[in-house]
């Protein structure tokens, strides 16, 4: 295979990547955009969002053995959905609401909490080991020019496609999304303009949740895995793709996911071929971390972010 | 005639983003004067505060601090070199008392470090000793002495302005920049502000202040400059800013003019 | 305080109160030895969990600084001991073991040194970059140095092996001073003392000097200034405050406090593994401080010891009584301690913030004071 086909090959798997981060990063930066605070739990509602899937495939399965492989994946998303929602509306009611006017560092330390609790909980309902998310979908490679990919690679690069353009369109053309880009400007102006901040707040929460589940059931396909702290890593890569393109910047989580996804798949190929493996997959996780620091120390308003001064 | 400059500064001009906040403003400001900044909403007055002690990076501008250049680009710099302020929005640390706000201002006149306090060495003690008795003077000096125990916060609006005042004299200033001092103050409390800043002067201390109250303006600053847009309408002694036409038409609009 | 004589009551208080804790602190272990080793292994723990919360302290209470990866700093004064007192070095590495032909054995009065210095460095390398950024930014960009640390840890056993790994390095050094190794318990002024006691008073000891350090720095010209910067930074640097360099400050002293326990933790341990030093303990020890009262030194120490103890507790007692409710043991203590630690840190920040033992409010304006109105009508200036 010539270099160009890894390129390719790995061209692809950054964007398969890159759209799930997209996903994640969605709903940290709508929260950030209205709220002010970094969600720390969202990582866990994909968590809890594949591991409802599983059980609920499990159930399905067991209850109807006949189920197609896509069956049993629309169902683990429906389940998944409001499940997701449900825990992210009474985190934000219980925990965050309350502190919406306290000092910056008081809702942080609590979303760790919140993140804690989840996983905990995760631990107590499903257990400490990893279990296995079964392969619904057919994994026969199926070449794209010089590139491998199977089913659910491209159903998650579709998926994602499809529901950005849709959330684009709710935040541009509906009123709950003229509502979301009111609050998130100015909450007290909106609420004089007759929108309902809490409501808003809640949505905004909402959606996050279900794009994170549906991220959630995906990534628990692709690497057949699913345990209770499977969402930390996805969701702090998904924070960088969301500072990377402009926290608060719907259009830039999305591209800032896909250029984290294509970094981090180019970058972590290149590494392990140039050190002969020593320097490969390891350190993928640092790659998103380094992304991080740089990207929060050179340029903190991100790709699309515009710059804040501070004024006296 | 060799005047004995504590400021001047000239040729500054920033511009954020379309607007053009300042444009060629300059000061002079004479040894033991009390200089005036008015001009209407918007002029550009703590934007000119803001870059001279370098909140804000001009686009151009010379800087001068008792005859040598400065470059106004730290804020902390800035204060060690001699210019003091206040805010517009009273800006104390709230959860400190009164006393430990003027403390902290003693901390860029003084230079005891981790090692020395944690040893307690006889040099770090008397420092301290130094600090906390020259900040309760300045309590006393402004008026609050009784106060120095209370949390910042509590104080009384009042109070508090003459605490960030007494903060900004800790520093021992060559110039001391007020931004509305007396906003939010009665009459009396006025009165009473006036007395203290001409004490300040007379104790040696230069004072710059921005200020929208015209009489007190006018009764306490020896020379006055308006801004109005950015640029300067006009400056001179209060009694002959007072009288001229743009001045009037930039606060009141053209029909007040007297014909 | 320059009240002189014992004739002072308060005074006369505070002695008492001193003398008290001190026969508790020297008691304590030997009570804690006859209900069995376990216990005394948590109060050494406890001891140095006080001072992991001590300087996390100094850059969250004191200068407000929110730190997500502390346990970073812990784990380079723990590698940095263990590298220099065992095997580990030696036997990967020809050319020292040539030049220290009888092994690495550092001993304990440069170990500590060493390794508070280079977790210093480790805290200004890593602050100089990000010492600037706004509260959850930092948080998070701490969060991610800490894993970074972890993640080199876990994987620097190639091409050099350095750390070994997952696997940890084996074999270090107990603490020797003079006569006395920590590891075989010792017998003073006629007490026998079991290994783990003797490492309980010396942790004790440097707790109590770490104490005095921070009593020392928070009453002090630095301990304003880091109050002012958390206050409000901008009004800080208009009175002169180099707030960059009290930060890393700030940041270099935390690191120290750090890198001194996590010395004494690899001595008292024998071994380290990089799974001891995750992002969990870094939110234990922010959860230490957060629940005793968040720059309130003595809250911190009660926080500290606090979530040390109380997981003992647990273990000694929901578990048996889980296995007499239920048959079983249905929910790990782990997963307890854990679950613990989660609704902790939600039900301080919302019921009670400032923790359980904050310090107490200065004095408050009189009554009839008017409350400050509010701005005046916002002039842009």
């Amino acid at each position: 295979m010539g270099s160009w086909d890894t390129f390719v090959q790995q061209v692809f798997n950054g964007l398969v990547l890159g759209s799930l981060y997209a996903l994640i990063a969605l709903g940290y930066t709508m929260v950030y955009g209205i709220v002010n605070l970094i969600n720390f739990a969202h990582g866990d509602v994909l968590m809890v969002g594949a591991l409802t899937a599983l059980s609920a495939v499990a159930l399905a399965h067991g209850l109807a053995p006949g189920i197609p492989g896509w069956g049993l994946m629309l169902i683990g998303m429906l389940a998944a959905v409001p499940v997701c929602v449900l825990i992210s509306l009474l985190m934000e009611r219980v925990a965050y609401r309350p502190l919406r006017n306290a000092p910056r560092l008081a809702p942080l330390i609590t979303a760790i909490g919140v993140s804690i609790l989840l996983q905990t909980l995760a631990m107590i309902i499903w257990g400490r080991n990893h279990r296995t998310f079964p392969q619904l979908l057919s994994s026969d490679p199926i070449a794209i020019g010089p590139a491998t990919v199977t089913v659910t690679k491209l159903l998650v690069v579709a998926l994602s496609a499809i529901i950005m353009v849709a959330l684009l369109l709710l935040v541009q053309r509906t009123r709950l999304g003229r509502a979301m880009r009111a609050t998130a400007e100015n909450p007290r102006v909106a609420a004089l303009m007759g929108v309902n901040p809490n409501a808003v707040i809640a949505a905004t929460f909402a959606i996050g949740a279900a794009l994170a589940a549906v991220a959630g059931v995906m990534y628990a396909s692709l690497y057949s895995v699913a345990h209770f702290y499977m969402g930390f890593i996805p969701g702090l890569k998904a924070f960088t793709a969301a500072v990377l393109g402009g926290i608060g910047n719907i259009p830039g989580a999305m591209l800032g996911g896909i250029l984290l996804g294509l970094i981090e798949a180019l970058g972590a190929g290149y590494i392990d071929q140039f050190s002969d493996g020593l320097f490969g997959s390891n350190y993928q996780d640092v790659f998103a971390f380094i992304v991080l620091c740089a990207v929060l120390i050179l340029r903190p308003s991100g790709l699309l972010g515009e710059r804040v001064a501070d004024r006296a | 005639m060799a005047r004995d400059l504590v400021l001047n500064v000239s040729g500054i001009s920033k511009r954020f983003g379309g607007l053009q906040a300042l444009q060629e403003v300059g000061l002079r400001i004479e040894r033991q004067q009390i200089y005036g900044l008015i001009g209407p909403n918007g002029a550009g007055k703590t934007t000119f505060f803001n870059v001279v002690t370098g909140l804000v990076r001009p686009d151009a501008g010379t800087f001068q601090l008792e005859g040598r250049a400065y470059e106004p680009t730290s804020v902390h710099r800035v204060a060690a070199a001699g210019i003091a302020r206040t805010f517009q929005n009273i800006r104390l640390f709230a959860e400190m008392t009164a006393l430990e706000n003027v403390m902290v201002g003693r901390h860029v006149r003084t230079h005891c470090g981790a090692l020395a306090s944690v040893l307690r060495t006889r040099g770090a003690r008397r420092e301290e000793e130094q600090i906390r008795q020259r900040s309760g003077e300045l309590l006393e000096y402004v008026g609050i002495g009784r106060l120095g125990h209370l949390q910042a916060r509590t104080l009384s609006y009042g109070d508090q302005r003459r605490l960030e005042i007494a903060r900004a004299l800790a520093t021992d200033p060559k110039l001391l920049a007020l931004d509305e001092p007396a906003a939010g103050m009665n009459a009396t409390e006025k009165i009473d502000l006036r007395a203290l800043l001409e004490r300040i002067r007379a104790d040696g201390i230069t004072i710059l202040l921005i200020e929208h109250d015209v009489k007190l303006v006018m009764g306490l600053c020896d020379q006055v400059t308006v801004l109005d847009e950015g640029r300067i309408i006009k400056e001179g002694s209060p009694g002959q800013v007072q009288h001229d036409p743009a001045v009037i038409e930039a606060y009141l609009g053209r029909a007040h003019v007297p014909v | 305080m320059a009240s002189f004589g014992g004739t002072d009551p308060h005074r006369r208080a505070a002695l008492a109160a001193t003398a008290l804790i001190a026969v508790v602190l020297l008691v304590l272990p030997l009570a804690a030895g006859w209900l069995g080793p376990a216990w005394v292994r948590t109060l050494a723990f406890a001891a140095l969990y006080v001072m992991l919360a001590l300087g996390l302290n100094i850059v969250v209470g004191f200068a407000g600084l929110l730190d997500l990866g502390y346990i970073a700093f812990y784990a380079v004064g723990a590698y940095t001991f263990a590298l220099l007192a065992s095997p580990h070095l030696t036997d990967n590495f020809p050319s020292i073991a040539r030049t220290f032909p009888d092994g690495l054995h550092v001993p304990i009065w440069a170990a500590i040194p060493l390794g508070a210095a280079i977790a210093a460095a480790f805290g200004v390398l890593l602050g100089a970059p990000v010492l600037k950024l706004r509260g959850d930014y930092l948080a998070i960009v701490t969060l991610g140095f800490g894993e970074i640390i972890r993640i080199f840890l876990n994987n620097l056993n190639a091409p050099i092996n350095l750390t070994n790994g997952p696997q940890g390095i084996t074999l270090i050094d107990p603490v020797r001073i003079g006569p006395l190794r920590f590891d075989h318990g010792a017998s003073v002024f006629g007490l026998a003392l079991s290994s783990l006691q003797l490492y309980y008073y010396l942790f004790t000891a440097l707790a109590l000097l770490c104490i005095l350090v921070c009593v020392r720095l928070q009453d002090s010209r630095l301990g304003r200034a880091w109050m002012a910067i958390r206050e409000d930074e901008i009004a800080a640097k208009a009175m002169g405050i180099n707030v960059r360099n009290v930060k890393l400050l700030a940041f270099g002293l935390g690191a120290t406090f750090g890198g001194v326990s996590g010395s004494m933790f690899a001595a008292f341990q024998g071994f380290v593994s990089p799974e001891s030093f995750s992002l969990m303990e870094s939110v234990i020890v922010l959860s230490m401080i957060v629940l005793g009262g968040l720059g309130h030194i003595p809250g911190v120490i009660l926080g500290a010891v606090m979530l040390s103890v109380f997981p003992e507790l647990l273990r000694h007692t929901v578990g048996p009584m889980q296995t007499q409710l239920f048959g079983r043991i249905l929910i790990d203590t782990e997963v307890l301690r854990m679950l613990l630690y989660g609704v902790a840190l939600v039900l301080i920040m919302l019921y009670r913030p400032k923790g359980l033992w904050p310090a107490p409010q200065h004095g408050v304006a009189p009554r009839g004071v008017a409350q400050p109105p509010p701005m005046p009508p916002a002039a842009a200036a």
